[in-house]
């Protein structure tokens, strides 16, 4: 049985990054950009389970951290959305300016 | 206990008769300090008892309290709303905030009216006061119920430690006295003061006979003064405040004349100058009285940089600052300084620019007739008795230094001859009686200089003694009679000047214990025979003459390439003159004060007599010593007065001799032997004829002149008068030269700091403004942009890191 080969993996985990990163730049629905960056999140861990046989299970309990810290995250942030949502009516990024000069 | 114990131990070591053992020698100094500390309290105390009593801060009841009379009652502290408590305070004790609450009101009887109507209204337990306006220190409408306690202790303390001070000093003096000619010198050591590399100053006192005998007199003249204060600013509001800045002034005196080394010297010397300042300024809401002190103050300080400077140069040189090593080094000669030498000369001239800022010399004597904005006894204590003598006492304890630099000295006699010559011709022409005198004291300063100078260090002690006493009681009878004609001018609230001689005359009928005693000072000033100041005058022009005959170690030495002798007889001249001046302003003084009709007013010549005993007993002390304080050192070759020689004669001359022997010792080594001065009678009948021919021509000149008030008589005819009237234009040059060109610097210095220095500074402000708002258009708020520019950071960094 052949195994998937490691540049396989990594290749998917950059595009999925990159997939996210643009949606971040580009974006302007908040929850698109929320979901963009679980999407980087979870790039970079199927980086990391791809790479555990050859630098060790460090990796995949790294995992673990990112997953929980990803779901703390959204509980936060979709709480911070619902906030605004209930005052601007919006959730367009467009919006959120207050904090400019 | 202690000071018992300590008498004891003293009168022990009297019994030996040869040793010297000061008693508690920082308590005389420590007496004074400890008057200002408690009466600086009170001071304090009689302020803040003054101040309205506020509502507490956030009191919900205060709103409805101030509307409501019943409640006020009940809770006078929350009743006082503003307008009220203004009415309070009237109520109150004599306070300068009082005095400057009610500083616009005119009518003290309505003040007093309304003060009644708040005293009842609140029943409180107050003191009935006289409240008084800046000027009205004697204002006698009110009537006087008790005052408190911070108007009534301080006329216990203040003269108290003050004659404390004077009887530990009798007790010192006797001491000495009975110690053994060449032991009368001790050395308090305090603490280490300054222990810097080879510098070693101490804290310490030194007793010799000089500081001694200005000991005496600081505390002797001082107890006097202090009492007369009683009765002359007992009713003023700032009371306890002026009793403390007395006691200050003697504890800094008693500093300046007792310290053992120039820099303890310069703590007292910078100390009564402070002093002086803020008693001058006393009345300060009146801004020519603020400014009066501001101009002593400056002016004092330009001479004390020379007195700095001199003690640099001296450290420099000698390699020590205190009294007995720098004559001991000076005297052995081992500090390379050299008799007649350009560093002993500088030292000197520095040390004499000191002296005459202190001592209202020319060119900085300006600062002394207008001090007599302060207080009469503040001109008496320290611009006529003590502080301004504090040069001449300068120039005798270096007297060693000043014998090394022959031309430095004549340069000091010149300075003061012309400054007793100048003053004195300002004297004769001014109109107010506190100018008179205080131009008097700069002419006799003057006369002290001239003596000192020539070497005549004796003469110059003896005469700064006698004028203590003359001048004092001169400058406090002043006082009873200003006290007395603002009284008088007062009771009918007129207008006209109570200083001015004009508004007075005929006033012996009226004053007579004030007449008597300044008469008998004005025939001691005047050099009349056998009061004190024919003596202690006699000396100083004697020696000039017989330094112009050449007895003096002066007579050899140069100065702009004129001989010793020939400055000296110049100086004799001058100093005739000078004197034959005093004689002559000193009887328009009285003439116009005390002889001739009165001018003072129909109304208010009712109101003229003489003070309570603590305006008066001052009085006749002085006037008694000024009297009897010529026979302390009569010279033993006088026919007529050997009479008064008790013991040996020239008493004071053997009590100096031990402080000056270093002198001697100078000219034994540098001028040789000097020849025995040949003392002839003409100049003590010069001086005689001039004493009583000053008096005798102004009583011929202006003894029936009929004068008119101030308001009607001019205060000058003519092209001399007015010149003299105007004191020479001096002011008016000093002015032109010094502070016109001084402000215009500052102005343009000004310009620059405003339009340079600080465009440079706002430069950089408005740099950062600009860059702020430039890289702010950075900051969109949009979280996608930050998202962004973060990456390409990353990218950059993470593309830097592959690319090397």
């Amino acid at each position: 049985m052949n195994e998937i080969p490691l540049s396989y993996s990594l290749g998917l985990s950059a595009i999925l990054f990159g997939i996210g990163v643009a949606g971040v730049i580009v974006r302007r629905n908040a929850i698109v950009l929320f979901m963009c960056v679980e999407l980087m999140l979870n790039a970079v861990n199927l980086a990391f389970v791809a790479l555990s046989p050859y630098a060790g299970v460090e990796g995949q309990v790294f995992v673990f951290f990112v997953i929980a810290v990803a779901a703390a995250e959204a509980a936060v942030g979709l709480a911070i959305m619902i906030a605004v949502f209930r005052h601007r009516e919006s959730v367009d990024m467009k919006n959120f300016s207050l904090l400019r000069w | 206990m202690l000071l018992l114990q300590e008498a004891a131990h003293g009168a022990a070591a009297l019994a030996e008769g040869n040793g010297f053992t000061p008693v508690l020698p920082w308590l005389i100094v420590g007496l004074p300090l400890l008057g200002f500390v408690l009466n600086g309290l009170l001071s304090v105390t009689a302020a803040r008892r003054a101040l309205p009593t506020l509502p507490p801060v956030g009191d919900p009841y205060y709103d409805h309290a101030h509307d409501d009379h019943g409640h006020a009652a009940a809770a006078p502290a929350h009743a006082l709303a503003p307008a009220h408590a203004h009415a309070a305070v009237g109520a109150g004790e004599p306070s300068e905030q009082e005095s400057l609450d009610h500083g616009v009101d005119a009518h003290p009887v309505d003040r007093a009216a309304a003060r009644d109507e708040a005293h009842d209204a609140h029943g409180h337990d107050v003191h009935d006061a006289h409240a008084h306006d800046v000027h009205d220190a004697h204002d006698d409408h009110a009537a006087g119920g008790p005052k408190p306690f911070t108007h009534t202790l301080p006329s216990l303390i203040a003269p108290g430690v003050l004659i404390g001070s004077f009887v530990l000093a009798v007790l010192n003096f006797l001491a000495m006295k009975n110690a053994g000619e060449g032991a009368r010198l001790a050395i308090a050591e305090g603490w280490s003061w300054m222990p810097v590399g080879n510098l070693h100053v101490d804290a310490a006192l030194q007793l010799d006979p000089l500081s001694i005998l200005m000991t005496l007199i600081i505390t002797g003249v001082g107890s006097l003064i202090h009492v007369f204060s009683i009765g002359y600013m007992k009713e003023d509001p700032g009371y306890p405040r002026y009793m403390a800045y007395l006691n200050l002034f003697v504890f800094f005196m008693l500093m300046l004349v007792l310290g053992s080394s120039y820099p303890v010297m310069f703590v007292g010397w910078e100390g009564v100058g402070l002093c002086s300042y803020l008693l001058i300024g006393f009345w300060f809401r009146e801004k020519a009285n603020a400014d009066a002190g501001k101009k002593a103050f400056i002016v004092n300080r330009i001479g004390d940089f020379g007195f700095l400077v001199a003690m640099m140069l001296l450290f420099w040189n000698v390699g020590a600052l205190d009294f007995a090593t720098v004559n001991q080094t000076l005297l052995a000669g081992g500090s390379g300084v050299e008799f007649a030498g350009p560093v002993i000369t500088a030292i000197a001239l520095f040390f004499f620019l000191g002296a005459a800022g202190k001592s209202a010399q020319i060119p900085l004597y300006i600062w002394l007739p207008d001090a007599m904005a302060g207080p009469t006894p503040v001109s008496a204590l320290i611009h006529a008795a003590t502080m301004v003598t504090a040069g001449v006492y300068l120039v005798v304890r270096s007297s060693v230094i000043y014998t090394m630099a022959p031309s430095a000295s004549l340069v000091v006699a010149l300075v003061g001859a012309l400054t007793a010559i100048f003053a004195a011709s300002i004297g004769l022409k001014q109109w107010d009686i506190k100018k008179v005198l205080a131009y008097s004291t700069v002419s006799q300063l003057g006369f002290m200089f001239a003596a000192v100078g020539m070497g005549a260090y004796v003469a110059g002690v003896f005469h700064l003694m006698t004028h203590a006493f003359f001048k004092a009681c001169l400058f406090l009878g002043s006082g009873a009679v200003i006290h007395a004609m603002h009284h008088a001018l007062h009771s009918t609230h007129n207008p006209a000047d109570a200083q001015d001689m004009r508004n007075m005359g005929g006033l012996r009928k009226y004053l007579p214990v004030t007449f008597l005693t300044m008469g008998v000072s004005t025939l001691a000033i005047a050099g009349v025979p056998p009061f004190a100041g024919f003596f202690s005058k006699d000396e100083i022009i004697g020696a000039a003459w017989l330094g112009a005959e050449g007895s003096s170690h002066l007579s050899g030495a140069t100065l702009f390439g004129i001989h010793g002798s020939t400055w000296m007889g110049v100086i004799g001249v001058i100093l005739s003159i000078a004197a034959f001046m005093t004689a002559f302003y000193m009887g328009r003084m009285m003439l116009y004060t005390f002889f001739g009709d009165n001018r003072t007013g129909d109304q208010e010549r009712k109101h003229l007599h003489e003070g309570d005993w603590t305006l008066t007993l001052p009085l006749i002390v002085l006037g008694i010593l000024a009297v009897v304080g010529g026979f302390l050192n009569v010279e033993t070759h006088v026919p007529i007065v050997q009479l008064f020689n008790f013991g040996q004669g020239e008493a004071l001359h053997h009590w100096l001799h031990p402080v000056l022997a270093g002198s001697d010792d100078v000219i034994a080594q540098n001028v040789g032997r000097l020849e025995e001065p040949v003392h002839a009678l003409w100049p003590i009948a010069l001086a005689i004829v001039i004493g009583l021919g000053g008096l005798a021509l102004a009583a011929a000149m202006l003894g029936r002149r009929r004068l008119q008030t101030a308001e009607v008589q001019p205060a000058y005819q003519g092209g001399v008068e007015k010149t003299l009237y105007n004191k020479w234009y001096v002011d008016e040059l000093y002015d032109r030269v010094v502070v016109k060109p001084v402000g215009g610097l500052s102005r343009l210095f000004a310009r620059f700091d405003m339009g340079v220095l600080d465009w440079i500074v706002d430069l950089f402000g408005r740099l950062a403004q600009m860059f702020g708002i430039a890289f702010g258009r950075l900051q969109t708020g949009q979280v996608n942009t930050y998202a962004f520019v973060l990456i390409v950071g990353v990218l950059i960094v993470l593309g830097s890191f592959v690319a090397l």
